[in-house]
């Protein structure tokens, strides 16, 4: 998949996750790090009581059994869905603890009523915005999911789907078919702010609940890095070209006159002060993100 | 596949009323180990269907020893919620299908996965 371009696009769900996407779920350190991320604070949204006893959960788009597989970490009990075989495969084939099952949640889950503690699914829902045939309705198909999602979820039960809508009226259709069945709830959006770390969550609750799950990074604040990131952000993943840089002659760059390094913090930090002192008032407040160094784009 | 997944699963063709449970039919049985967890059997228990149980247990022949109905008593016995644990959670359906009660319909299960797919005509 390449950056700008969308899975939804190039083809439907069951061809798509082939046996070399598959593949990937398995070998890409950076895939798996990120599922693993995206389970952990589904988890967190979905706020089980923390009493011990392991919980049946339904994965909804379990593919290769990622996200399955932090769920058996933190203790529960779990039953996949998924519409590629090919992941599924690649599930079996890794011994998750949980069933999978062959499905397509478009057209409703196939369970009995009252049965599941929760519900999670990282990164499937927005394909049932596609049309991949011509007997698909994305209405109807959000619709069948959610009313069986609906049913088979226990009363008190919640469900945390991370989605990535494509524009702001998918976000709105996937809300509205919902609500539409009964579920209370709406949308979680993490990093509002930032375009890398923005995340999608739907938090739908079965019953009334005074549960009100708390979306990260509101302050504008960009996602921390995390070590593990840093970690498979290493040496294998770089490309150095030493032969290319030029020498350079005379005075290093980046150092001034008053001994500090340029664009350096503190140097950043005593620009910003002498402008607050020349009177200017829109210069941003000072934080520990102020003049951090990105990461290295490859 | 389980007989704990077998439990939830239901038929979802358009207009089944009666899809719940299904039929097995065996063709390969296998036996893993699963972590014996009284608590979680306990919790489990209050959300299965046991007749449906019983049913799915004879199917994979596992259903020695279960009784026809469980007591509260029992649910504290290590002995019954060994062999429960065993037919719950160790005896896997390989190969085989599920068989809809109403309809007859078949959803093959291969390397233990079912496939709950259905026709355009059946949604």
């Amino acid at each position: 998949m390449g950056k700008s371009e969308r899975p939804e696009h190039t083809a439907p769900p069951d061809i798509f996750y082939n046996e070399d996407e598959a593949r990937k779920y398995t070998s890409n350190t950076r895939m798996i790090a990120i599922q693993e991320k995206l389970t952990q604070r589904a988890l967190e949204l979905l706020a089980l009581p923390l009493d011990g006893t392991p919980r049946l959960l339904l994965d909804i788009g379990c593919g290769s059994g990622l996200s399955g597989e932090a769920l058996t970490e933190a203790g529960h009990a779990w039953l996949g869905l998924d519409i590629s075989e090919a992941m599924l495969d690649v599930a079996v084939e890794r011994e998750v603890e949980g069933d999978v099952l062959l499905g397509d949640m478009g057209q409703g889950v196939p369970l009995r009523q009252g049965v599941f503690d929760g519900a999670i699914s990282i990164s499937a829902v927005q394909w049932l915005c596609n049309a991949d045939r011509s007997s698909h309705e994305p209405r109807k198909r959000l619709k069948a999911f959610f009313e069986s999602l609906y049913r088979c979820l226990a009363r008190g039960a919640r469900a945390v789907l991370q989605v990535y809508p494509e524009n702001a009226m998918q976000a709105e259709m996937m809300v509205a078919a919902a609500m539409k069945v009964g579920f209370s709830g709406g949308l979680v959006v993490d990093y509002p702010h930032s375009t890398r770390a923005k995340k999608f969550f739907l938090v739908l609750m079965v019953g009334p609940s005074s549960y009100a799950p708390q979306a990260k990074g509101l302050d504008g604040a960009d996602e921390p890095m995390s070590e593990d990131e840093d970690v498979d952000m290493g040496e294998g993943g770089q490309v150095r070209n030493e032969g290319r840089q030029r020498k350079r002659h005379g005075k290093p760059k980046g150092s001034s006159k008053s001994g500090a390094q340029l664009k350096s913090k503190s140097w950043v930090l005593k620009k910003k002060a002498q402008m607050r002192g020349k009177g200017y008032t829109a210069i941003p407040v000072d934080t520990k993100y102020t003049a951090r160094k990105r990461k290295k784009g490859f | 596949m389980k007989l704990l997944t077998h439990n939830f699963l239901q038929c979802h063709i358009k207009g089944v009323k009666n899809g719940y449970p299904l039929n097995i039919e065996a063709v390969k049985i296998e036996e893993r180990d699963a972590d014996f967890d009284p608590d979680f059997l306990r919790s489990m228990f209050k959300r299965i269907d046991w007749k449906a149980f019983l049913v799915g247990a004879q199917a994979l022949g596992c259903a020695e020893g279960l009784p026809q109905a469980v007591s509260e008593e029992q649910l504290q016995d290590d002995g019954f919620l060994q062999k429960f644990h065993h037919a719950l959670l160790e005896v896997c359906l390989e190969e085989g299908s599920l068989i809809c009660p109403e309809t007859g319909r078949r959803f093959p299960v291969v390397k233990g996965i079912p496939n709950m797919l259905l026709n355009e005509d059946e949604v």
